[in-house]
Parts: structure tokens; C-alpha cells; sequence
């Protein structure tokens, strides 16, 4: 505890500020329903109300409350991100970890497909895969976390790949352990520190990636609230010079923003590990 | 150069292996389809001999790699099918609207490329200042911004506020030149702001790497201004990572033009696809999806061969 503080007083401000405003929306997005009065599709007032006493930010393009569906927005759209991350790195890191411990033909029949994929723009196959398989949230979850694993896959095969040929790896083989030790008893701890970092920027992706089909029409589906589908519902306040629906997209540039300065951080803290991405 | 020519070649035909494996994909991820295309479109309610006409149509009762082998002649002839939704030439609807994109990512990078490599430059020429720590900062943030977010927030101040710029890209019909870069100037303005960030960043760090070289340090003893050391010593090899990373980030650009002309309403080929997705209208999907992996792969392939080219050790081998 003492050590965390210490590292804590040492930070920049921007890793600090990038922490607090990561803590503030695990925060929101936990008490989400204790925080306001209404329910997260309750209809509650008539379309596009202003600001005032009742309605913070005002009602949305349905009469439903602003800062609610804000709010719940935080859950949801945080929530799948996250799952899609941790679901492309269980896929990327693992086929990872595994074509560089075992190499041969394994590492280039996963690499081939790896660079297939990698070939395609990610937006342009999420919207040929969507169109085809429809959008559902478990739809959307996996072929996000598909498309996204490759990129994991990469540097989870190049960081494991300097390690997979060092000499207490190779006394693990002589001593005939088996695959499952090796891959989680030597090689996954000595490759922990980037693939964190990587997890941070993956998930900063990830989370505008999701936004951005919402907000396309093509992501998360009404009535669940979703900042990138409010952005789109009420965009045409902005011709009206009315700021509230920069409030989701800015909710969205500053937990992005905030991950990015503790990634950016830990990477300084790491000794530059991948300083020019 | 016999070495050079290899080099080169070999990217070529994994360029043009790539793009054969992606259109194979492209074609054959329809076949994901519960059931099949006809049974998808028309409904679980329709008659079998309506669904057996219609499979006639599109020609489903022929075996996959025919229709494979059908569909890529035809668009390397141009044709590239009907549209499902109103059954119009696909070719047709693409046309106009593919010149648009290629407008609008052009003037972009027309804004972006100079930008990037000034502002990268200058950073790398006071780093650790106050100018430099800014920028990093700067961004870092722009880089977190969704595209949508950059592009509301220009249309607040310029178009609503400020009234310079129209907030909604209305090009048809025959206007002149000027007219069209006018119109199109706040989404290409968001474009740039989107990827001047990384493009500037990369540069930064190019020309930083090599100011650790000894022949630098020899400019330095020589008394060099720091100026000249970085634009004439420095910035010539420091060239092929800042190409690279140029045309990686056009061909960025030409994807991420998708969410920008949603958000403008620019007749182009992002909105067509968009478009098309929400319809469930696959050719045309595929067609565009085609479209955009070609130009995003064709792109990748130039910067790999520009940084084979621009690299010094292989064009002056000892």
C-alpha cells in the first residue's frame, strides 16, 4: 500500500488525472441506478426538453432523461468494451503465447491467418460480418474481439518469442513439464508488463471502435442506452447551437483520453517499451 | 539493384495474393448466412417456389466456386451486379459517389501531410520544451477523440456559431471546383484533426532516433545550428519511417472517411455502405467492402515498397 502511494506521489499529472477520471466512471457506472431517480427507458418528459431543475441536461429525442441515460450508458458501453477486450485478449494472448512456445507450424498456420485479417480495414469487415450475421449485442461482442485479437496476437508472439528461447524455458523443457507450465508458469509472467499496457490501448480501441457502430446505427441497439446511439439520436440539437450531444461523445473522448495518460505512464515507468505507437 | 527488384516483386505478389485471399473472404462470408442469401431477404414466410425462384435469380443453385469465379470476373469488367434493394446497377450507384471519397480524402490529406511533418519536425527540434510537452499532450488527447466527437464540436464553432462553413456537405449536380473543396472542408478538417496526431508523433520520434547517431553528434562538434543538423542531416533518413507512416495513415484515412460523411451527410461511398448494411443490401456491401480493402491494401503495399526504396542501406549496398 505504501509503495502504490509512493508510486502515486512520483506520477504526472496527467496519469493522475487519467486515474481519477478512470475511477470516477467505475464509480458511475457501478451506482448508476442509485444516482438518479429514473429508470434507464422511462419516458419521462416530452422530446428535447431543455436544461432545468429536474431534467439536468435536459430529456432526449424521446423524452427520456439525459443525465440517466448517461449514466446507464456508462455501464453498458463500458461494460461490453471491456468484455470484447477481455475476450480478444483470451483469444489473442493465448494464440500468441502458443505459436511462439511452440513455433513450427503452428506459429505459421496462426500467423498467416493473423496477417489475412490484419489486411482487411477493421471497420469495413465489422460492417461486411454485421450485415451478414445481423447486430446483436453477442454478435457484436465477438466479431470485435475477433478482429481485435490479431493485433493482441502480434505482440503477444513478439514479446513471448524473445522469451520462449531462454535458458530457464529450456531447463522447464528438459525437465519435461508440459505445454499448460511453460506457457503459464514461465513464458505469461515474463510477458506480463506490455500486454498490460497493451491492454489499456486495446480497450481505448475497442471502446471508441463499439462507439462508433452505435453511433452508425450498427452497434449496441436502442432502447439501451449507449453513448455512441446518443450522440447519433440527438445530433441535430448541434445545428440549434445546443452543446448536449457533445456530453455523451465528450464521456467517451475523456475516459479514452484518461486511459490513454496512465498507458502512457506506465510505458515511461516500463523503460519505453513501445514508445512509438 | 538485382536485390532491390526482388525485394519489390516479392511484395507485389503477396500484395496481389492478399487482395485475391480478401475477396475470397469478402465473397465467402455470405455463406455464414443461416440458411442462405434468398431464404435471408425473403423471410421465413415466404413460399418455397417463391425462394427457389429467387435463388434461381442470384444464381444460388450454382456450386460456390463458380459463383466465385463469376462474381470476380465481372467486376474486374466492371460490373459488379445488381443491388437487392432497388435493383439498380451497382457500378452506377458507386461511381459519383467513389470520386466524392477519393475528393475528400485527398483534400485531407492535403491538409494533414505538410502539417504533420512541420509540426513533428519542430517538436523534434526543441524537445523537452514547453512547445514540445504541449503537443505530446495535445495529441495524445486528439488521438482519444472519436471522430464523431471532433466533428460535432467543429460544426458547433464553425458552421453554427461562426456561420463560415455549411454543416452538412450538399455536393450534386455541377458545381464548380472551389465550390466543392468549400463544402467539403469541415470534414476534411476532421479528418486531418484525426490523424495529423499520429502521423506528427511518428515523425517526432523518427528524427529523435537518429539524433543519437554518432554522424550527429559529429554535425554538433562541427558547430552545426541545430536547424540545419536536423533538416539537412537528419531529416534524409529519417524519410522512409515518416513515408511509411504517411501512407499507412492515408489509408487510415480512407476508412475512417466512413463515420466522417455520416456525420456530414457526403454523398460518398461510406454512406453508401452504411447505408446498404442497415438495408441488409449484400452486393452492395461486398462491393464497397472490396473497394475500401483494395484501396486500404493497395496503400499498405505502397508504403512497404516506399520504405524498401526509400531505405539507403539497400539502394547503396557495400
Amino acid at each position: 500500500m505504501a509503495q502504490i502511494l509512493k508510486l502515486l506521489r512520483s506520477s504526472p499529472w496527467s496519469a493522475r488525472f487519467g486515474l481519477a477520471v478512470i475511477v470516477f466512471y467505475i464509480f458511475i457506472a457501478t451506482f448508476a441506478p442509485v444516482l438518479t431517480p429514473y429508470g434507464e427507458t422511462d419516458i419521462v418528459g416530452s422530446e428535447f426538453e431543455p436544461w432545468s431543475a429536474e431534467f439536468m441536461f435536459g430529456t432526449d429525442n424521446l423524452g427520456r432523461d439525459m443525465l440517466t441515460r448517461l449514466l446507464y450508458g456508462a455501464r453498458n458501453t463500458i461494460g461490453i468494451a471491456f468484455v470484447t477486450t477481455c475476450l480478444a485478449f483470451l483469444i489473442g494472448g493465448l494464440s500468441g503465447l502458443l505459436a511462439a512456445t511452440l513455433g513450427g507450424w503452428a506459429d505459421q498456420a496462426l500467423s498467416r491467418v493473423v496477417d489475412v485479417l490484419m489486411a482487411f480495414p477493421p471497420l469495413i469487415f465489422a460492417l461486411l460480418l454485421l450485415t451478414i450475421l445481423g447486430t446483436s449485442i453477442p454478435v457484436l461482442v465477438v466479431v470485435i474481439a475477433v478482429l481485435d485479437s490479431t493485433r493482441v496476437y502480434r505482440l503477444a508472439r513478439a514479446v513471448a518469442m524473445n522469451i520462449a528461447v531462454m535458458d530457464f524455458v529450456e531447463v522447464a523443457r528438459l525437465r519435461g513439464e508440459g505445454l499448460g507450465w511453460i506457457i503459464g508458469r514461465e513464458v505469461l509472467p515474463n510477458s506480463l508488463p506490455p500486454l498490460v499496457a497493451e491492454f489499456g490501448l486495446r480497450f481505448c480501441f475497442v471502446f471508441l471502435f463499439i462507439s462508433a457502430l452505435s453511433f452508425l446505427g450498427l452497434g449496441i441497439q436502442p432502447p439501451t442506452a449507449d453513448w455512441g446511439s446518443m450522440v447519433r439520436d440527438n445530433a441535430t440539437l448541434i445545428t440549434y447551437g445546443d452543446i448536449t450531444p457533445l456530453l455523451p461523445a465528450g464521456a467517451i473522448a475523456l475516459l479514452t483520453v484518461g486511459v490513454n495518460f496512465v498507458v502512457d505512464w506506465f510505458l515511461h515507468k516500463t523503460a519505453g517499451l513501445r514508445d512509438d505507437q | 539493384m538485382g536485390k532491390i527488384l526482388t525485394m519489390v516483386s516479392q511484395r507485389l505478389a503477396l500484395g496481389l495474393l492478399t487482395l485475391f485471399v480478401v475477396s475470397l473472404i469478402i465473397f465467402l462470408a455470405v455463406q455464414l448466412l443461416p440458411g442462405d442469401l434468398a431464404q435471408a431477404i425473403l423471410g421465413q414466410s415466404a413460399t418455397p417456389e417463391t425462394v427457389a425462384a429467387f435463388r434461381r435469380e442470384l444464381k444460388l443453385d450454382l456450386p460456390a466456386h463458380i459463383r466465385y469465379f463469376e462474381w470476380l470476373m465481372g467486376i474486374l469488367q466492371g460490373d459488379l451486379g445488381r443491388s437487392l434493394a432497388n435493383q439498380r446497377e451497382i457500378a452506377e450507384l458507386i461511381g459519383g459517389r467513389l470520386l466524392n471519397t477519393l475528393f475528400l480524402a485527398s483534400i485531407a490529406a492535403a491538409i494533414a501531410v505538410p502539417l504533420a511533418v512541420t509540426l513533428g519536425i519542430l517538436a523534434a527540434l526543441y524537445p523537452n520544451s514547453l512547445y514540445d510537452r504541449v503537443v505530446n499532450i495535445v495529441t495524445l488527447t486528439s488521438i482519444s477523440f472519436p471522430e464523431f466527437f471532433v466533428a460535432y464540436i467543429l460544426i458547433l464553432f464553425l458552421a453554427v456559431d461562426a456561420g463560415i462553413f455549411p454543416s452538412i456537405s450538399n455536393i450534386s449536380g455541377d458545381i464548380g471546383f472551389w465550390e466543392h473543396v468549400y463544402r467539403s472542408i469541415l470534414p476534411a478538417l476532421t479528418l486531418t484533426l484525426v490523424v495529423v496526431a499520429h502521423m506528427m508523433r511518428m515523425t517526432r520520434a523518427a528524427i529523435i532516433n537518429l539524433l543519437a547517431s554518432p554522424y550527429i553528434e559529429m554535425a554538433n562538434l562541427k558547430g552545426l545550428k541545430r536547424s540545419r543538423i536536423i533538416i539537412r542531416h537528419a531529416l534524409p533518413n529519417a524519410l522512409s519511417p515518416i513515408i511509411n507512416v504517411i501512407v499507412i495513415n492515408l489509408a487510415y484515412l480512407v476508412v475512417g472517411v466512413v463515420i466522417v460523411e455520416v456525420v456530414f451527410v457526403y454523398p460518398g461511398l461510406g454512406q453508401l455502405m452504411v447505408d446498404s448494411v442497415s438495408k441488409r443490401d449484400i452486393p452492395v456491401v461486398q462491393a464497397c467492402s472490396l473497394i475500401f480493402a483494395a484501396t486500404y491494401i493497395l496503400l499498405n503495399l505502397t508504403a512497404d515498397i516506399l520504405a524498401i526504396l526509400s531505405n539507403p542501406r539497400l539502394l547503396h549496398p557495400r
